[in-house]
């Protein structure tokens, strides 16, 4: 007689679910997390992520240094945030468990390799005894699988070395969360034999630990339960996964496309932006030229020497960088040259956190440079937004022929979420026209003549007859651009500089306040959109009225403004440094900003945020 | 790894500095490179010779002068582009190589010149001028060594003999100077010359055969400052001094100087020395090849710091791919698949459509 088999239950549904991977650096966490990701996208589900990973390559194994981990939230219905604290912890180690647990709810699910709770493993962390048999972790669901052995067992028949073999780990814990949440796998698998086509030893090894631990999760009663996630019905259209890094690369070349101009990007590696200079250079067929420079400065030199030529100039940094180019932005400003200057930024100041997220750069973007030297300031909301904003950066500086600073971040450049893909016919046409004849009624070309709408100069690129002139750092005269040290002239021109900077059009800044009578707005800017969105509809949800509203462009800032400000009694600005926004508005208007601050490398949670913001709204509640 | 680029074949050796530039439609003279600034270094800098050299020797290249281009850093050399009849950009200190490198990847119709001083090419630039040098890119640079700070008002610079007295080194300079050539040199440009502000003959030679080079040219042009650093190079002009210490140096011609030819370059140990010619045999008297390297880095190394000699002329001059060449040719290649698409592009691999309120997958087939 066969033995029983186990009746397939039905997959319990769960209309959002957390995991965090968490691993040592070599352990291939990003990885597993990323195709996680692949797979909920490939399933229709809404999703967002939350890579953390230590700055150091390979920190020494097995310790808390070296702890690398991915955190995914997916549902079936639309999410703003990674989410706070993860449903399922899946700990590759001790240390990954050490440095990870505290974020898990009582109850929560917790997979752990046993394989890994060596003695030795568990002293480098300082366990005095082993969680696995000390009561510690009684509060959670706990899964024990020696993942490493059983990996190991599955792949002898390939005859791989053991180092390999222990390798494709990450495969099999893949695999057995595949099953856990109804994945679908053909799309991994196929991945890893394109992945690994080089090596299909490799491939093999890994595509057989990833089914076999689809298989272990199958077989084995310990894991009774399935879930399912249903897909997110978001508004119509073709959605695709995408990073931050990725779709603002994907925004500078649709920019140069909509524009009609060879894309040129001058770099210097720096995490966490280095990911679009890799990403450009891919994209070699779309007419992108990129230049690895010596440093900074010579990136954006670079790229203003291209735009001096008639190229979209890009160059693309994170803070430290940023400081290094602050003098060529100058220049750029000085000569009225279109340039994209990207500063992902990242935990400072100095070297500060590389991997970690911030928000600290915005005083440096707005202000950072000698002299009166405005530049407009956008910046992205979400990993998606990232190629929005980055068209939109390139549509100013083309029109007012101005540096533009795009403000990203870490949470942005490796986060992703679904993108609804956008038609190239729906991007707004960028076309620019080169000056080619003297525009003055005497026949004389003025490189300094401004257009009467924008303020903008011409652009007269080397090799027009009839159009050479000088152009350079010190201060122009009116008109004719040529050196002028006039006292009224160059009060004219610093004045002129900001005019064209202020005439900038951006939309109005549009206020999300359901009844048109909360008390409190909360204003953020950047990557805070997610967590600020989620956070408030915690407090919509518990009864508060609180209205809120997010800034794409800093510089200038929209019209309206100072009357949104004006219209609530209260304003909270949460942001990832000590109050850079706050004080900028605090600054133009004299509005009183309350200011929520956190600069801990990482996101607000939206629990977390909720909170922080409930005494602003409990307070207004108050009848008086 | 190295991977075979499958370049189209880009004779480097075959395409000259200024063959993608238009060529002009009628002579130009010296006058349609001027323009109508007012020139104003202090009376009898070096510069003005060196200006009036270039406007001249400028219409001999009969290139269209709208497709020449001067980007310079800051310096009272810098100032140079303001007075050319051609389109300029007179940058920030230390970065026009960078500069230079951005307009000559993404404009090969354009004659690209970088004008700098010793502050502005070997203090502040020093990063951006050996990687313009090393990657070859097609650009000439005029660097004017005057051995010191002009525009700052008289600090010594990176090219200023140790000993030197100035504003900053009132008990004299303890720094050991670089030599531009042998710098160069070392940063495997592919053609290095030196001239001399008040030559005029040699000058334009240099200059004509660097623009007309394809790749990064550095020529380093000694210059005189006569309000912080007067007569410095007075010991290379004195005729009784210069006689025993200028050594022009021309391709395939044996290096002999003074009088008569009265000296002649000699092999010593792995370097070169100076002997009177009437006591060198003559097959050991050293024939000048711009395409030795070892003999450009020797020849380098007879000019000291104090002028005991110094070399003029094309020191080395060899052909190597440029980088903007090489760049443009893989944009180019990657191009002639057809036009690229956007939206496959942006699509990517996976993506899902949301219609009506359901959802619909697309695995790929
Ligand atoms: C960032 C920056 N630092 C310092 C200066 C001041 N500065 C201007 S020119 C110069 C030195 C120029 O020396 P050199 O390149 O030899 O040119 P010269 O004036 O001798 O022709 C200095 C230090 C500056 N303009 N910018
Ligand atoms: S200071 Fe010297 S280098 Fe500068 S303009 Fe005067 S003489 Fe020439
Ligand atoms: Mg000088």
């Amino acid at each position: 007689m066969a033995s029983p088999v186990p009746p397939a239950t039905a997959p319990q549904r769960r209309d959002r679910v957390v995991i965090r991977f968490a691993g040592d650096s070599g352990d291939g966490m990003q990885l597993t997390g990323d195709r996680f990701t692949a797979e909920a996208a490939a399933f229709g589900n809404d999703l967002a992520t939350l890579p953390n990973y230590p700055a150091e390559i390979r920190a020494p194994h097995g310790t808390l240094a070296g702890v690398s981990s991915f955190q995914l939230h997916f549902a079936d219905h639309d999410i703003l945030t990674p989410g706070d604290r993860p449903d399922v912890l899946v700990a590759m180690n001790p240390a990954a468990l050490r440095s990870n647990l505290g974020d898990l709810p009582a109850g929560g699910v917790l997979i752990l390799d046993t394989d890994e709770f060596t003695p030795r493993n568990l002293a480098k962390v300082g366990y005095a005894t082993s969680p696995l048999d000390d009561g510690s972790l009684d509060p959670y669901t706990v899964h024990r699988v020696a993942m490493t052995s059983l990996t190991v067992a599955a792949l002898e028949p390939l005859g791989l070395g053991k180092k390999d073999a222990e390798r494709s780990k990450n495969m099999f814990a893949l695999g057995l969360l595949s099953w856990m949440y109804s994945r679908p796998t053909e799309g991994t698998q196929r991945w890893l034999r394109e992945k690994f086509a080089r090596r299909p030893e490799i491939a093999e090894a890994n595509v057989v630990a990833f089914r076999t631990g689809h298989a272990y999760g199958e077989t084995t009663e310990a894991f009774a339960v399935t879930y399912e996630v249903a897909p997110a019905v978001l508004p119509d259209g073709t959605y695709r996964q995408v990073s931050g890094n990725t779709a603002l690369a994907y925004g500078l070349v649709a920019a140069a496309r909509r524009a009609g101009l060879p894309l040129f990007l001058g770099s210097y590696p720096i995490t966490p932006a280095s990911d679009v200079l890799h990403e450009l250079s891919r994209l070699k067929r779309f007419g992108v030229t990129t230049f690895q420079a010596e440093d900074e400065i010579a990136g954006i030199g670079a790229a203003l020497g291209a735009a001096y030529g008639g190229a979209l100039g890009v160059t693309t940094t994170s803070g430290p960088g940023l400081a290094l180019k602050m003098e060529a932005v100058g220049l750029a400003v000085m000569t009225e040259l279109p340039l994209l200057v990207v500063d992902v930024q990242r935990g400072g100041p100095s070297t500060g956190l590389p991997t970690k997220t911030e928000q600290a750069d915005l005083l440096q973007a707005v202000f950072g440079r000698n002299g009166e030297a405005p530049v407009p300031v956008v910046a992205p909301s979400s990993p998606a937004d990232a190629f929005d904003a980055a068209v939109d950066a390139a549509r100013i500086a083309l029109t007012y022929r101005t540096p533009v600073l795009l403000l990203s971040d870490g949470a942005i450049a490796n986060g992703s979420e679904p993108w609804r893909v956008p038609e190239e016919d729906d991007l707004p046409d960028l076309r620019v026209e080169f000056a080619t004849e003297p525009n003055t009624d005497d026949g004389r070309f003025l490189p300094y003549a401004r257009d009467p709408e924008t303020l903008a100069r011409p652009w007269a690129v080397p090799g027009t007859p009839g159009l050479a002139h000088r152009i350079g750092g010190l201060e122009k005269a009116d008109g004719t651009g040529d050196i002028s040290y006039d006292p009224a002239n160059h009060e004219r021109m610093v004045r002129l500089r900001q005019a064209k900077v202020d005439g900038v059009a951006v939309p109005d800044l549009e206020v999300d306040d359901p009844d048109n009578d909360a008390p409190v707005l909360v204003l953020g800017w950047g990557s805070t959109a997610g967590p600020i969105g989620a956070a408030v509809r915690r407090l919509r949800t518990a009864g508060h009225r609180v209205a809120r509203a997010h800034l794409r462009h800093l510089v200038p800032l929209p019209a309206n403004t100072e009357a949104v400000l004006r219209s609530y009694r209260t304003v909270v600005v949460p942001e990832m440094n000590l109050g850079q926004l706050a004080f900028l508005l605090q600054g133009r208007f004299a509005v009183p900003v309350e200011s929520e601050t956190k600069v801990a490398g990482l996101p607000f949670g939206a629990a977390e945020l909720a909170e922080r913001l409930t005494p602003y709204v409990s307070k207004e509640q108050v009848p008086a | 790894m190295t991977t075979d680029l499958g370049m189209p074949s880009l004779d480097a050796t075959q395409l000259g500095g200024l063959d993608l530039v238009p060529a002009a439609d009628s002579p130009q003279k010296a006058k349609d490179y001027t323009s109508d600034q007012e020139v104003r270094w202090c009376p009898g800098c070096g510069d003005y010779a060196v200006l009036a050299a270039v406007r001249a020797f400028l219409p001999t290249l009969s290139i269209r002068r709208e497709n020449t281009v001067f980007v310079s850093g800051i310096g009272c050399s810098s100032r140079f582009p303001y007075y050319l009849d051609t389109y300029g950009m007179h940058s920030i200190h230390g970065r026009a190589p960078a500069i230079a490198t951005g307009l000559a990847v993404s404009r090969p119709d354009l004659s690209v010149f970088v004008v700098t001083g010793d502050g502005d090419a070997l203090s502040i630039g020093g990063n951006h001028l050996i990687h313009a040098l090393r990657r070859n890119v097609n650009m000439t640079i005029l660097l004017f060594n005057n051995r010191i700070y002009g525009l700052t008002k008289g600090q010594y610079s990176p090219t200023s003999e140790v000993g030197k007295v100035t504003k900053s080194t009132p008990v004299g300079s303890v720094d050991h100077p670089f030599d531009p050539v042998a710098l160069a040199l070392g940063a495997d440009a592919t053609f290095v010359g030196r001239a001399m502000d008040s030559d005029r003959k040699g000058l334009s030679a240099v200059l004509e055969a660097a623009a007309r080079h394809r790749g990064a040219a550095l020529v380093e042009i000694y210059q005189d400052c006569p309000i912080f650093n007067d007569g410095s190079f007075d010991v290379l002009r004195r005729p009784d001094d210069a006689e025993a210490r200028v050594i022009p140096v021309r391709h395939g011609e044996p290096i002999t100087f003074g009088t008569d030819g009265r000296w002649a370059v000699v092999r010593r140990g792995f370097g070169l020395d100076v002997a009177p010619t009437a006591e060198v045999a003559p097959e050991d008297v050293v024939v000048h090849d711009a395409t030795d390297v070892g003999l450009a880095h020797a020849l380098a190394r007879l000019s000291g710091q104090d002028l005991g000699h110094a070399v003029f002329g094309v020191i080395r001059q060899v052909q190597r791919p440029t980088y903007d060449d090489l760049s443009r040719a893989q944009v180019q290649q990657a191009a002639a698949g057809g036009p690229a698409d956007l939206r496959e592009l942006v699509h990517g691999a996976d993506t899902w459509t949301v219609r009506g309120g359901t959802v619909i997958t697309e695995a790929r087939p």
